[in-house]
């Protein structure tokens, strides 16, 4: 017992450690400061606030879940170690400022940011603002655990709300809907001050999305799945119907500022679907996909933009073609590639991927692709007199072809190819044995993903009426590979959510720009350690990836 | 005898063999049509030379922590390139902080060997971390998944660094002992390109040492051939494992340095395109394989430095330098395809590859 004992103070301390350790490295990347001003409460707390603490709050809260048996006094004790530990550190970060200037190296280490940390707080008293903060965080995050299950679900999910609609304020009054007199007032008078919500906005989205999810979570869920009854299915073609009406009202309801951002999100989730084929169905890992989509992008701007003056053709004449020349790319790219397994393949992809882009950019083909100025003036589609030249327009068309799209993966997934494509991810030589054909499985499952991210690249050009080499990089690749992989691989609705939280949340938040791969690096790592299916996964993976796991921790 | 060769002979095959030939025929002439235009001067072909080779000194040193990584986890350790970055991008302000107080020329061989210390401090840190927090855990998952989070990891650590010392490209200061040229017989060779692709050498040969001669390195080789047997010897598996991530990571932020020397110029994403040719130098070289790794990446310096002279231009190819990338990018290709064991490598089994 005494061990124990010991041993969790140890634990306690180097756990603080690493907290605070990751404290100062969010310190210093520069978030905590470049949030500073953007407050979800006002008056109390801020999104930089929000980012420094939440280290600590995990940590108290993953160190105390995994020990049982407690009293309470220690469990005091050892967060509020933790806490002090984890905000001393930041406390030695500031002292440690004021003896040698550390803007030479870290250009983020600003008395702006230490006077931050201190909240306004001159030195002497100022270095105990930190470790008092990270107490009470640590407190925080040891209130979280003490709250049984089901209400701990209910008051996470409160808070993260408040965290996200104090964080979107700005763009939330953006929204068209609320410009209206009345519902601005109420909004800019109750619900939210000058930056974040008011304390008192804040107390009512907490209730009403805690009351929510915790009424949801008590509704007893059917353990099995049963076939859809009669009225089931009306209910679920009712939604549907409810669905699609709100989708075709939204550019307008949103305005201009959010159509743009819908119609990226729209082009993302085309070049999931495809790119969730590939990877999520077949296991094949492609790192160059960004080169299907240029394809489609440079076929239409070849062929429609005058200023190339190459060929004249309009929008519809060329999608079929532009269509063609990504399959085709798909195909013949993929031909020698499949030879290969695994990692070999991602680096040869991620090698074409490069290949592509440095040819466009290169003068040789500069007279046909337009080197580093890329293509102007490429046309948009047009039905009659119905022009789809505005983003809220080209919005519906985007729509439309995502519906096609995941129409066609959601037929797919159950098919024959589809049970093919799932054998080949499991095991190659198992699924040869069976009679799959593997190479012309593999060049299928290739070619679709290819004429899907093909669309997006027409669609693409259309939006921007220009194509630019720059903008078909390595980024975007890994772009579509972690929407897919953060939504759950070979899950349709996760294609969805992934490209929902990953392109269209930071397209919200602009000063948010800068830190976006940095999240995506650290949810790639975070989700491939912890929960490798996704967020929205799908049923089979989920088992092979746990059942995996299982076996080994047997053996 | 046809018969048996329809058999074993498919579709893919053919494809791919047609690709292969019709480059094969394209560089063949385009060198030829510039042998007989006789465009570049003898002297311009051994500067090229010395371009080809200091670059692939650099390119093989970086290889070789993908190539032991690759040997013993069987993953491609994709955060390489970022090991290989934050050594150089950190000692960056080391160098700068001994410019400053004069100490930089005043005393060039310590100040030297102190930034190089820093570096490779920050490097192998960096790699034992990484193998710390993300790779351990992940060491008996499907392939896919260390794959990907190493390319996580690529990004979080290419960003935190920008983060942290900004996106603009820092600048190392100049040397004044390197200055100049040193004769090579009738030669001038720049007397750092000299310094590098001796440093570069020397340190292979350390290297190819330790893995080949000491205890240590007997013990990495036989983790690499088998995990289970070797710890059933008596091997402490973990603690070879990292003792390779920070033999990589050393290699990585010398090789850093040598860089610097060469280019001067560090920022947050100047490890990819160098992380990505020395994985091709790896994999050219037969991965898995310290000397490989060492033949690899002093191949692909050269064809990647005289090949866009000797057959792209050849090819009536204008601004042929533009596709040097592209040509390093093609070998790896085509190696992958033709040879996935490389030039070296011993045919790895199936289950293994």
């Amino acid at each position: 017992m005494k061990t124990e004992t010991t041993s969790i103070w140890k634990q306690s301390i180097s756990n603080g450690l690493i907290a605070g350790a990751l404290c100062v490295l969010v310190s210093l990347v520069g978030m905590v400061e470049s949030f500073g001003d953007t407050y979800i409460v006002q008056g109390l707390i801020t999104l930089g606030d929000f980012i420094l603490l939440i280290p600590i709050v995990l940590m108290t809260y993953t160190t105390l879940s995994k020990v049982s048996g407690l009293r309470r006094t220690t469990l005091l004790g050892v967060s509020a170690i933790i806490g002090a530990v984890a905000g001393s550190l930041l406390t030695l970060l500031i002292l440690l400022g004021q003896v040698v200037d550390l803007r030479i190296m870290f250009i983020n280490a600003s008395p702006a940011l230490f006077s931050q940390l201190m909240r306004g707080v001159p030195l002497p008293l100022g270095a105990l603002v930190p470790p008092l903060q990270g107490v009470i965080a640590a407190f925080i995050g040891l209130g979280i655990l003490l709250i049984p299950a089901r209400p701990r679900s209910a008051v996470i999910q409160g808070i993260l709300w408040v965290v996200f609609l104090g964080t979107l304020r700005d763009q939330i009054l953006l929204i068209d809907l609320f410009k209206s007199q009345p519902v601005s007032t109420v909004l800019k008078s109750v619900v939210f001050s000058r930056s974040g919500l008011t304390l008192i906005g804040a107390l009512l989205v907490f209730a009403i999305t805690a009351g929510l999810s915790y009424y949801r979570s008590g509704r007893n869920k059917p353990a099995t799945v049963t076939v859809p009854t009669k009225t089931q299915k009306r209910n679920r073609l009712i939604l549907i119907v409810i669905l699609a009406a709100v989708l075709m009202v939204l550019p307008y309801v949103l305005g201009i500022f959010y159509s743009e951002i819908l119609d990226t999100t729209g082009l993302f989730i085309m070049m999931g679907l495809g790119l969730n084929i590939v990877v999520g169905f077949a296991g094949l890992l492609d790192l160059g996909y960004v080169a299907f989509y240029a394809i489609g992008a440079y076929t239409m701007g070849v062929l429609t933009s005058p200023g190339l003056g190459l060929y004249h053709l309009t929008f519809w004449q060329a999608l079929p073609i532009a269509l063609l020349a990504a399959w085709l790319a798909g195909i013949i790219l993929g031909l020698p590639v499949l030879r290969m397994r695994g990692d070999y393949l991602a680096i040869v992809t991620l090698g074409f991927g490069e290949i592509v882009r440095l040819l466009v950019l290169s003068d040789w083909l500069k007279s046909y692709l337009g080197g580093t100025q890329g293509i102007q003036s490429i046309a948009q589609p047009k039905i009659g007199a119905l022009e789809f030249d505005t983003l809220q327009t080209l919005y519906y068309l985007i729509v439309i072809g995502i519906a096609i799209v995941a129409f066609i993966a959601w037929r797919l997934k159950d098919s024959h190819l589809g049970r093919s494509w799932m054998a080949l991810r499991e095991d190659e030589d198992v699924a040869q044995a069976m009679g799959i054909n593997l190479v012309l499985t593999k060049l299928l499952a290739f070619s679709t993903g290819a004429l899907f991210a093909g669309l997006a690249g027409t669609l693409g050009a259309a939006k921007l009426t220009s194509v630019y080499p720059h903008s078909m990089t390595f980024i975007v690749s890994i772009n579509v590979l972690v929407l897919i992989i953060i939504g759950g691989m070979g899950s349709i609705p996760g294609v969805f959510v992934g490209a929902l939280v990953l392109i269209g949340l930071p397209g919200l938040l602009t000063e948010f720009e800068e830190y976006r791969l940095w999240f995506y690096g650290l949810a790639l790592v975070f989700m491939m350690l912890n929960r490798p299916e996704g967020l929205w996964p799908e049923a089979r993976r989920k088992r092979e990836l746990h059942e995996e796991t299982t076996e080994l921790v047997a053996e | 005898m046809f018969k048996r060769w329809r058999q074993r002979v498919t579709f893919t095959d053919i494809v791919v063999w047609a690709i292969g030939i019709a480059i094969g025929f394209a560089v063949v002439y385009g060198t030829i049509v510039t042998w007989r235009r006789a465009e570049y001067t003898p002297e311009q072909w051994i500067n090229l030379t010395i371009d080809g080779l200091k670059v692939g000194g650099i390119y093989a040193l970086i290889a070789l922590g993908y190539t032991l990584v690759y040997g013993i986890l069987r993953m491609i350790n994709f955060a390489h390139s970022e090991v290989f970055m934050s050594g150089p991008f950190t000692a960056v302000f080391l160098a700068m902080y001994l410019d400053k107080i004069g100490f930089y020329n005043a005393q060039p061989l310590i100040s030297l060997i102190l930034v190089t210390l820093l570096s490779t401090a920050v490097s192998i840190t960096v790699a034992l971390l990484l193998e710390r927090i993300a790779y351990r855990r992940l060491r008996y998952a499907p392939r896919l998944v260390p794959l990907i989070t190493a390319i996580g990891a690529s990004f979080f650590l290419q960003y935190t660094f920008r983060g942290m010392y900004g996106n603009d490209p820092e600048t190392y200061p100049t040397l004044d002992v390197l200055q100049g040229v040193w004769m090579l017989g009738p030669v001038p060779v720049p007397k750092t390109d000299l310094v590098v692709i001796a440093s570069a050498f020397f340190l292979m040969l350390i290297l190819y040492t330790i893995v080949q001669k000491t205890k240590t390195g007997k013990a990495m080789r036989s983790v690499s051939e088998d995990k289970e047997a070797a710890a059933l010897m008596g091997i402490n598996v973990d603690k070879i494992i990292v003792f390779t991530f920070g033999m990589g990571g050393a290699s990585a932020g010398i090789a850093g340095i040598l860089y610097a020397l060469i280019f001067s110029q560090v920022h947050f994403y100047m490890g990819f395109i160098p992380g990505l040719k020395a994985f091709t130098a790896a994999v050219l070289g037969g991965i898995g394989n310290v000397v490989g790794a060492w033949l690899g990446g002093t191949l692909l310096g050269l064809i990647e430095s005289l090949g866009p002279n000797l057959f792209l231009s050849g090819l009536g190819i204008p601004a042929a330098n533009q596709l040097k990338d592209g040509i390093a990018f093609a070998i790896l290709v085509f190696i992958l395809i033709f040879r996935p064991t490389g030039l070296l490598g011993e045919r790895i089994s199936k289950t293994k590859a």
